[in-house]
C-alpha cells in the first residue's frame, strides 16, 4: 500500500512535470492527455486507498527522513485515515473533473500547457497537505497550494486586476501563514516533535502549560490553537482574512473551481479537524473560531446580495460556506465540517463551473446584469446549476442539506461562549444564501435576454468537456448527503482520526434527537427538517428571490433605494478592503517610502555608508597635510613621540 | 671614582646634541648622517657603560654588533648619497619629498 | 680629584664640545673632522671604562675608515653651503626645547633609577695579565659566533650594496684598451697584404729626352 500512497501525489506531480517543463514538446493535446490520465490514475488510487482504509487499514509512517536535527526528525510520512482518505477522493475527484473542463474552458488560451502543469502542481501538493502525518509536511503543502493558488491567480499576468488579485492574495495568506508557522513553532517548542501521533497523544498532559502573553497567563495549547487558526483564517478566508478570496476570481474559472471553492480553502477547515485533538482541549480557541466562522457565515453572504458579476456571487456564497464549515469545526461538530466541506466541493465545483459555462457562451462577459434567458440555449448548464444551488441552499434530499442542516443543529446543541449568537448567525444565513443563490440563477438563466445583439448571435451550449463535469459533479450533489450522512452521524465514520471530548459531543446530541421515530436517519432527518426553522427560511429566500425576480422585477431597485446605507455598505464590502487598503497597503507602501528616504538614503546611506567614506576622506585630506614627504618630518616626529613615550614611561 | 649616572649624563647630552644636529641640519643631508653617528655613539656609551657597572662583557659585544651596523649603515648611506646626488644635483633634504602622500 | 676622574672629564669635554661643533659648524669637512674628535674624546671615555678593544676599534674603524669615506663623500660632492643652511636658527629654539626636555627625562631616569647605592663602582685593579681583547674575542667566537657571522655577512652585503648603488658604466668613449682583446689578437686582424704592380725601371732613353 505504500506505493499506492507515494504513487497517488507523485504522479500528479509527474504530470505538471511533463505539461510544464516538456509543454512544448508534448504540445497541448499531450499535456492535457498526460495530465488528465495522471489524475485519472491518482483518483483510482485514491477511491483504493479509499476502500482500503473502510477495510480498517490505517497507516501511519514515515517514508523518508529529510532531516534531523537537534534531535528532532523531520520526516516525509504519510497518515492515512478515514479523514485523509476521504480527503483524498475528494481532491483527485474535484481536480479531475476540472481537468476535463478545462480542456473546454482555456482551448483558446495560449499558455494551455501551463495551466495544466499547475493545476496537476496543484493537485500534488494538496495531497501532500492532507495526506501529510506531521506538521512540516503539512506546511510544505500548504506553502505549495499557496504558490500555485498565486500563480493561477495571476494566469493572465497581463492582468493588472489579476496581478494585483494574485499580490493581494499572496500577502493576505502571508499574514496568515505567519500566524501558522508560529503555530507550528508553538508545538515543537512545547512538545518537542511535528509528528502528529506524538503530539496528540501529549496533548492532555500539556493542559497545564502556561504561556506569558500579553493579555497575562494563557494555556500554551490555547496560544497553539489560535496561532493555527491564523493560518486557516489566512487558507480558509476567514474574516478578516477574506479580502483576498472574491478578488481570486480574476483567475480562469476552473482555478475557482478547484482551489478556491472546493480544495485549497478548505485546507483550514481539514487542517482545525485533523487538530481535534488539541482544539478539543481549547475551549477559548473553539470559541473563537465559532464566533469567527459565524461572522463570517452571514456577513458575506449578505455581500453576496448585492454582487452583479456572476462569478463573485459563487465566491461570496464560497465564503459563507466556509464560514458554515468554520461553525461546525467551532461547535466541535468536526466530522460534520468535513461533510459539509465534501458537498460543499461538489456542489460549489459545480456552480463555478457552470459559471464558468455560462462565462464561456457569454464570450466572456461576466455581469449578470447583461445576461438572462439562458435556459432554452444552455440547458444542461441550467439544469446542474439549479442543482446545484438547490444543495447550495439546503433543500432536502439535495447534499447540502444534510450537511447544512447538521452544522445548524450542532451548533444549537453548542453550550460553548457565542453559541447562541453563532446559532441565529447560520439561522439568517440559510435565508440570504436561498435568496442570493436563486437570484443568481433568475438574474443568468430566466427572464428576456440582456445580452447585445452581437453577443446574442453566438449563445449556444457548451461544448461536452464542459457539460460532462457539470453532468458528473451535480451526480455527487445530489447523492453524496444520504449516502454518506448515515456514517458521518452516527457510524463514527472518521474513526480514529477526530478527537470529541463528550462534554463537546454536539453531534451525538443531534443524533439523539433524530433517533427518536423509526423512520431511519434520513427520514427523520428529512421530517424533522420540516418543524425547524432552517427548511422554512431557505424556502422562504427562494421564494423572496421568486417575487424579486420573477413576479416584480422592480421590487429589488426600491429595496436597495429604501436601505441605501445598507446597500452602499454591502456594496463596499463593509469598507474592510478600503480600510486594509489605507491602513496596509498604503501604510506599509508609506512606511516604506519613509524608511527608503530617511533611514536607507538618509541614515545609512547617507550617514554610514557615505558618510564613513566622507568622514575617512576628510580625516585623510587632513592626515595627508602631516605626510609631507620630508624625512626630517619624520624624524621631528619620531623624536616628539620618543619624548612622549619616555614622559610616560616616568610618569606612568 | 666615577659614577654610573656621570656616563649616562655624557650619552644624554651626546644623544641631545644629536637629536638637535637633526633639526638644525634639516636640509644637510650629511650632517644629518654625522648626527645619526653621534646619537649611535650615545647608545654605545651607555652599552659601555652599563657592561662596565654590571661586569658583564654583553654590553661591550653588543657596541661590537653596533659598531658593524653603524659602519654598514654609513656605507650604504652615503652611497645613497652619492647616488642621489648624481641623479638630483643635490642633498638638499627640502627638495626630496616624492614620498608625499 | 683622581687621574681617571681627570682622564674622565677630559675627554668627555671634548666629545661634548666636538658634538656641539659638529651640529653648527658650517662647512661639512670641519664637522666631519670634529666628529673624529669626538670619536676620539669617546674612545678616551671607554678607556676609564676598562674597554680597551673597543675604544681602539672605534679609532681603527670610525676614525680610520668611516670618517675617511665621509670625508671623501663631503669632497666630492658640489654642495651649496649657503643654502644648507638657510633656515637654521629659526628652528633653533624647537630644537633646543626639545632636546633640553629630551635630557631633562633622560637625567631624571639615570638619576633615579641608576644611583651609584645601586651600580656601585667595580674594582679598577684587574688582574695583571687579564686583557679585555681576549675576554671579549672569548664570548663573540663562543657564545655569540652565530651573530659575529651574521655581523659579516651584514658588512659584505653592506659593501655590495654600496658598489651597486655608486658603480656606474661609462658612458663617455674612452681609450682604454681591453687587454684581453690586445692577447688574442692574430696576424690576420692587423696585417694586411697587398699586391702590388712592380714599377717598370726607368730608362736613360726616355730621361734624356724632353
Amino acid at each position: 500500500m505504500t506505493t499506492i500512497y507515494l504513487l497517488t501525489p507523485l504522479l500528479c506531480l509527474f504530470g505538471a512535470i511533463v505539461a510544464g517543463f516538456l509543454g512544448h514538446i508534448v504540445g497541448r493535446k499531450g499535456a492535457h492527455w498526460m495530465t488528465i490520465l495522471m489524475v485519472l490514475g491518482a483518483f483510482i488510487l485514491s477511491v483504493l486507498v479509499y476502500k482500503d482504509v473502510q477495510a480498517g487499514n490505517i497507516y501511519n509512517g514515515a517514508l523518508y527522513t529529510w532531516g534531523l536535527s537537534g534531535g528532532v526528525s523531520f520526516d516525509v510520512g504519510f497518515l492515512i485515515d478515514e479523514l485523509s482518505a476521504t480527503m483524498m477522493v475528494v481532491v483527485t475527484f474535484v481536480s479531475l473533473m476540472v481537468h476535463i473542463y478545462t480542456i473546454g474552458y482555456m482551448h483558446e488560451d495560449p499558455a494551455y500547457q501551463r495551466f495544466f502543469a499547475f493545476i496537476s502542481l496543484f493537485t500534488f501538493a494538496m495531497l501532500m497537505l492532507v495526506m501529510s502525518n506531521n506538521f512540516l509536511q503539512l506546511f510544505f503543502g500548504w506553502e505549495a497550494v499557496g504558490l500555485v493558488s498565486y500563480l493561477l491567480i495571476g494566469f493572465w499576468h497581463t492582468k493588472e486586476t489579476a496581478v494585483f488579485a494574485n499580490m493581494k492574495a499572496f500577502l493576505v495568506n502571508r499574514v496568515g501563514d505567519f500566524g501558522f508557522l508560529l503555530g507550528i513553532a508553538g508545538v515543537l517548542y512545547l512538545f518537542g516533535s511535528l509528528d502528529y501521533a506524538t503530539v496528540f497523544a501529549q496533548a492532555p498532559n500539556a493542559q497545564g502549560a502556561l504561556a506569558q502573553t500579553p493579555f497575562g497567563e494563557v494555556k500554551w495549547l490555547t496560544v497553539i490553537c489560535l496561532l493555527l487558526f491564523v493560518g486557516a483564517m489566512g487558507k480558509s478566508a476567514q474574516v478578516p482574512l477574506h479580502v483576498w478570496l472574491p478578488d481570486s476570481m480574476e483567475g480562469p474559472t476552473p482555478i475557482s473551481a478547484l482551489i478556491h471553492a472546493a480544495t485549497m480553502v478548505t485546507a483550514g477547515i481539514f487542517m482545525v479537524a485533523r487538530m481535534s485533538p488539541l482544539y478539543e482541549l481549547s475551549e477559548v480557541a473553539l470559541s473563537a473560531i465559532l464566533i469567527i466562522g459565524a461572522t463570517t457565515a452571514i456577513f458575506m453572504a449578505l455581500i453576496g446580495l448585492v454582487q452583479n458579476d456572476i462569478k463573485r456571487v459563487v465566491a461570496y456564497s464560497t465564503l459563507s460556506q466556509l464560514g458554515y464549515m468554520t461553525v461546525a469545526l467551532g461547535a466541535s461538530a468536526y466530522e460534520i465540517a468535513i461533510f459539509h466541506l465534501g458537498t460543499h466541493a461538489f456542489f460549489k465545483a459545480l456552480l463555478f463551473l457552470g459559471a464558468g459555462s455560462v462565462i464561456i457562451a457569454m464570450h466572456h462577459e461576466q455581469d449578470m446584469r447583461k445576461m438572462g434567458g439562458l435556459k432554452a440555449i444552455m440547458p444542461i448548464t441550467y439544469i446542474t446549476m439549479f442543482i446545484g444551488s438547490l444543495a447550495l441552499a439546503g433543500i432536502p434530499p439535495f447534499a447540502g442539506f444534510f450537511s447544512k442542516d447538521m452544522i445548524i443543529e450542532s451548533v444549537h446543541a453548542s453550550d460553548l461562549f457565542g453559541a447562541t449568537y453563532a446559532y441565529y448567525a447560520v439561522l439568517l444565513g440559510v435565508f440570504v444564501t436561498a435568496f442570493y443563490s436563486f437570484r443568481l440563477m433568475f438574474m443568468t438563466f430566466h427572464g428576456k435576454n440582456r445580452a447585445d445583439e452581437h453577443m446574442q448571435h453566438g449563445l449556444k451550449e457548451s461544448p461536452g468537456v464542459v457539460t460532462w463535469p457539470l453532468i458528473l459533479l451535480a451526480i455527487p450533489s445530489v447523492i453524496a448527503g444520504w449516502l454518506f450522512f448515515e456514517p458521518v452521524l452516527k457510524g463514527n465514520y472518521f474513526g480514529s482520526s477526530i478527537t470529541v471530548l463528550a462534554q463537546h459531543d454536539t453531534v451525538a446530541q443531534v443524533a439523539e434527537v433524530l433517533h427518536g421515530s423509526g423512520m431511519g436517519l434520513i427520514g427523520n432527518t428529512v421530517l424533522h427538517a420540516f418543524v425547524t426553522p432552517p427548511f422554512w427560511l431557505a424556502l422562504a429566500g427562494i421564494g423572496f428571490a421568486v417575487y424579486c425576480y420573477l413576479i416584480n422585477p422592480s421590487v429589488p431597485a426600491k429595496i436597495a433605494q429604501r436601505f441605501a446605507p445598507i446597500t452602499r455598505m454591502l456594496e463596499n464590502k463593509y469598507w474592510v478592503d478600503n480600510v486594509f487598503q489605507k491602513i496596509f497597503a498604503d501604510g506599509s507602501v508609506s512606511l516604506g517610502k519613509g524608511l527608503s528616504r530617511y533611514i536607507d538614503s538618509g541614515l545609512i546611506d547617507g550617514g554610514i555608508v557615505n558618510g564613513s567614506a566622507r568622514v575617512i576622506g576628510g580625516l585623510s585630506t587632513w592626515l595627508r597635510q602631516w605626510q609631507s614627504g620630508f624625512v626630517y618630518h619624520y624624524a621631528f616626529a619620531m623624536i616628539i613621540g620618543l619624548v612622549a613615550l619616555i614622559g610616560w614611561a616616568i610618569w606612568a | 671614582m666615577i659614577p654610573l649616572s656621570h656616563y649616562l649624563a655624557l650619552s644624554a647630552v651626546l644623544f641631545a646634541l644629536s637629536i638637535i644636529g637633526i633639526f638644525l641640519n634639516r636640509k644637510n643631508l650629511l650632517i644629518i648622517l654625522m648626527s645619526i653617528e653621534l646619537l649611535l655613539l650615545a647608545v654605545n656609551i651607555n652599552f659601555v657603560a652599563f657592561s662596565h657597572f654590571l661586569g658583564d662583557l654583553g654590553g661591550q659585544v653588543f657596541v661590537f654588533f653596533i659598531l658593524t651596523v653603524a659602519a654598514a649603515e654609513a656605507a650604504i648611506g652615503l652611497a645613497i648619497l652619492i647616488v642621489l646626488f648624481r641623479n638630483r644635483q643635490t642633498i638638499n633634504v627640502t627638495d626630496l619629498d616624492s614620498l608625499k602622500g | 680629584m683622581t687621574f681617571i676622574q681627570l682622564t674622565f672629564y677630559f675627554f668627555a669635554a671634548i666629545c661634548v664640545l666636538a658634538a656641539m661643533a659638529v651640529v653648527t659648524i658650517k662647512n661639512p669637512v670641519k664637522a666631519a673632522l670634529f666628529l673624529v674628535l669626538a670619536f676620539v674624546g669617546a674612545a678616551g671615555v671607554w678607556l676609564t671604562l676598562q674597554a680597551e678593544f673597543l675604544a681602539i676599534v672605534l679609532i681603527l674603524v670610525y676614525v680610520g675608515a668611516v670618517m675617511v669615506l665621509f670625508l671623501f663623500v663631503v669632497m666630492m660632492l658640489d654642495i651649496d653651503l649657503a643654502a644648507m643652511r638657510a633656515g637654521f636658527t629659526r628652528y633653533l629654539p624647537y630644537g633646543l626645547a626639545i632636546a633640553a626636555l629630551l635630557v631633562a627625562q633622560l637625567v631624571f631616569v639615570f638619576n633615579g633609577s641608576f644611583s651609584s647605592a645601586d651600580f656601585p663602582a667595580p674594582p679598577l685593579d684587574l688582574p695583571a695579565d687579564y686583557s679585555n681583547t681576549k675576554a671579549l674575542g672569548m664570548i663573540i667566537y663562543t657564545d655569540y659566533v652565530l651573530a659575529f657571522e651574521v655581523a659579516a655577512l651584514i658588512l659584505l652585503v653592506a659593501m655590495l650594496a654600496a658598489i651597486a648603488l655608486t658603480h656606474r658604466k661609462r658612458t663617455k668613449p674612452n681609450k682604454a684598451v681591453n687587454p684581453a682583446q690586445q692577447v688574442v689578437v692574430r696576424k690576420e686582424d692587423r696585417l694586411r697584404v697587398v699586391d702590388l704592380a712592380s714599377e717598370t725601371r726607368v730608362t736613360s732613353q726616355t730621361r734624356g729626352k724632353p
